[in-house]
């Protein structure tokens, strides 16, 4: 793949080989899981990103869109997973429309695991990757070293053995849409009270044949903040300041043309297109 | 890219301008013999009470070991149960070692009762818990100790301990995971750093807000205020807040719930 | 050796209040511990209201502020138009993951107004590119710690323009007080639909 810039590589090695951390990411120490059942597939996250031991972000997204029938739950370095999704789900519509057939499952994890074989784990993305398509249901791990997995339900990330308890001692093989989605968000909601990389909410994915696919955006708020005992709203004119600036539309008139379109077009600011009759 | 190109027939030594690790360096075996467990403390002192706060979860790595582990904990009581006590204490970091010290200094205020008659001085009790933590100079007990009681003029006394003994009196002060966002906070909201009196001039000539001793309520809103923001960005607090607060009456102990993600 | 995020030191945050956004940086400048400057400001514009705060490695900050105003130029002149603050993150982010194998050593922070919605829009990054949105308020450099506590503690939503700036600026103020290598004044942007104020801070001077 074309694309990576190494040019400050060296720069960067140099100052490693003499000590220097390399540059702590975003890194989704995550709870991610997934569960096929009778006419579909449900794939489930929690929504914290940490960095370190703080929390970056309370309300992320981990369900990547890949295709309309093919989903991606991402753990591990949070840019990396991001962008193969994102690298992926654009060759897998391209080659899709070069074939005029829906994308594959196992095409996609082919892609999925061709890419980070390539480059021998240095993308931090484990993946769950899950859809529907004219060959069925499918369900699949793919870990930052290419390895790949196929499974009725799969758990990964930091609070991936939390989660799989859970489905250890509750899955069975004849679920039904309900249960699948409420065994998923048991799973996560597992990971998300007893890991500590995992927190906050529960997206939930389903996917089935012949019914659109749902992104169940917050499914699950067990974790919501309460209202603050005391009111910090400061008195106006709390804080000392020196001197200011201020910038108001008139003043960028002077740098830019500013115009204030109104609905009537005939009184637009463009000039009017000579139309073919 | 170019030192690649530059000298291909050295062998295995790529021309890097620097060094690269070559060989796996001797493999040395040792014992580290502290954790850390996590958490956070908090202590804030008013005119005639002292609050001490902390979490009660205990950590390792990603784990969590327990959502029931107190923190605070009453010195010199007449019984186990701490009934009695005039002197607060609170450890955070290493679980084991903040136990033991705990331990220690409650022997050494019951001790000092049997003998002298009297109940030590909270004054006195920093003094000796400064002397037990530099004992330990060149094998410390891994805390951040946080000492809390009333002074002999009945207002309320708060000392804070680095892990070997150094300690200073303070009005508020913040230790564990959590103290690098908690002490900021108390500074604006308790001090009233960098908050200055409106209308009282332009720029240089503003008039600083002046801190005083805050009332018993709206300390104890802070208080749980301050931990429920530090549950929010900190993955290593949460599950319980154990507040005591020690007045003239004696140490009254409440629990909070806190969020357990 | 020391981490290059804490070799100058910086802090920056943004928030969000009713119609409007504000972000606002510290002023210094050191090699470690020795203070250099204490006016650099970490805050760049790229269009009426759309800003991108960069803390950490000071080259670096000069080269991806420079390397942008380079980038948002070309869009300007190829699309005949502002840039959205939302583009901006877009291209920040995709800038930043091109050199995923050797990145800048930066984390940044971007707020604006998109002039279409006027919908206030804030969103942080971590070094390579990965995009952090946030309904209340970012936070960025070897303050981080801190600002999240005083964010965290003082944030309240639809704060208007005037009760926004208290906020951001006792935020910020306390929190780089706390912080050895930040602080030495600070410079705060109140983003308006139509109007930028742009105020410097009295911080202490240690």
């Amino acid at each position: 793949m074309p694309g990576f810039d190494f040019s400050n590589y060296n720069r960067n090695a140099a100052l490693h080989a003499r000590g220097v951390p390399m540059p702590k990411a975003t890194s989704t120490g995550t709870t991610i899981v997934g569960c096929i059942y009778d006419k579909g597939v449900v794939i489930a996250a929690d929504t914290r990103a940490t960095s370190g031991p703080i929390v970056a972000d309370k309300n992320c997204e981990k369900l990547h869109y890949i295709a309309p029938k093919i989903w991606c739950a991402g753990a591990g370095t949070a840019a990396d997973t991001e962008f193969t999704t994102a690298l992926i789900s654009s060759n897998v519509e391209l080659h899709s429309l070069s074939t005029g057939r829906d994308p594959r499952v196992i095409t996609c994890m082919t892609m999925l695991k061709q890419h980070l074989f390539r480059y021998q784990g240095h993308i931090g993305a484990y993946l769950v990757v899950a859809g529907v398509d004219p060959t069925g249901t499918s369900l699949y791990t793919v870990h930052a070293h290419g390895s790949t997995d196929k499974l009725p339900y799969v758990t990964m990330g930091s609070g991936s053995l939390a989660a799989m308890s859970v489905f250890e001692s509750m899955w069975q093989p004849d679920l039904d849409r309900e249960g699948a989605i409420a065994l998923c968000s048991e799973a996560i909601k597992a990971g998300i009270f007893n890991d500590l990389g995992s927190g906050s909410n529960v997206d939930v994915c389903v996917i089935e044949k012949d019914q659109p696919t749902q992104l169940l955006r917050n499914y699950m708020k067990p974790n919501e903040r309460g209202h603050k005992e005391r009111n910090y709203r400061f008195p106006r004119g709390t804080t000392a300041w020196l001197n200011q600036k201020v910038i108001s539309k008139e003043d960028m008139k002077k740098y830019v043309t500013v115009e204030t379109l109104s609905g009537d077009p005939s009184l637009a600011a463009g000039e009017k297109m000579e139309v073919d009759t | 890219m170019t030192s690649l190109m530059d000298h291909p027939s050295r062998g295995e030594t790529i021309g890097y301008s620097f060094s690269q690790p070559t060989a796996a360096p001797v493999k040395e075996h040792s014992f580290y013999p502290y954790t850390d467990n996590g958490g956070s403390t908090l202590g804030i002192t008013g005119s005639d009470f002292a609050i001490l706060a902390g979490d009660t979860r205990s950590t390792s790595g990603y784990n969590i070991n327990s959502r029931m582990v107190p923190k605070v904990f009453k010195i010199g009581g007449d019984d186990e149960t701490g009934e009695g006590a005039h002197i607060l204490l609170s450890v955070v970091g290493f679980a084991a070692d903040g136990n033991a010290l705990k331990e220690r200094l409650d022997t050494v205020v019951k001790m000092y009762k049997y003998q002298h008659g009297k109940s030590m001085s909270v004054g006195a009790c920093a003094q000796r818990l400064s002397t037990i933590l530099y004992q330990k100079r060149f094998f410390p007990y891994y805390v951040h100790a946080i000492l809390a009681g009333l002074d002999e003029e009945g207002k309320g006394a708060l000392y804070s301990y680095d892990p070997v003994g150094s300690y200073e009196r303070e009005q508020c002060r913040a230790a564990g995971a959590a103290s690098s966002l908690i002490m900021p906070f108390l500074d604006n909201q308790v001090n009233f750093k960098n908050q200055y009196i409106p209308g009282s001039g332009e720029g240089h000539a503003l008039e600083p807000k002046k801190a005083e001793p805050l009332p018993q309520e709206t300390v104890k809103q802070l208080v749980r205020d301050a931990f429920t923001s530090a549950v929010e960005r900190h993955i290593e607090v949460g599950d319980h807040l154990q507040v005591m607060i020690i007045t003239k009456d004696g140490v009254e102990e409440v629990y909070h719930p806190l969020k357990k993600d | 050796m020391a981490n290059p995020f804490d070799i100058n030191g910086g802090a920056c945050v943004a928030m969000v209040g009713k119609d409007c956004v504000a972000i606002a940086c510290d002023l210094r400048l050191g090699m470690q511990s020795l203070t250099v400057s204490n006016n650099f400001p970490k805050i760049f514009n790229y269009a009426p209201s759309t800003y991108l705060g960069l803390t950490g490695l000071a080259t670096d900050v000069n080269t991806v502020s420079d390397l942008f105003r380079y980038k948002v130029n070309m869009y300007r002149l190829r699309e005949e138009r502002h840039i959205a603050p939302q583009t901006l993150a877009n291209l920040v982010s995709s800038s930043l993951y091109e050199k995923r194998f050797g990145p800048f050593f930066i984390s940044p922070v971007i707020a604006g107004i998109n002039h279409t919605s006027g919908k206030p829009f804030i969103c942080g990054f971590d070094s390579i590119g990965c995009i952090d949105l946030a309904k209340d308020f970012i936070v960025s450099g070897t303050a981080s710690d801190q600002l999240f506590g005083t964010c965290e503690g003082l944030w309240e939503p639809d704060l208007s323009p005037e009760d926004l700036f208290e906020t951001i600026s006792q935020a910020l103020l306390s929190g780089v007080d706390r912080d050895a290598l930040s602080g030495w004044g600070a410079q705060v942007y109140i983003i308006e639909k139509d109007k930028v104020t742009q105020r410097l801070l009295k911080g202490r001077q240690d």
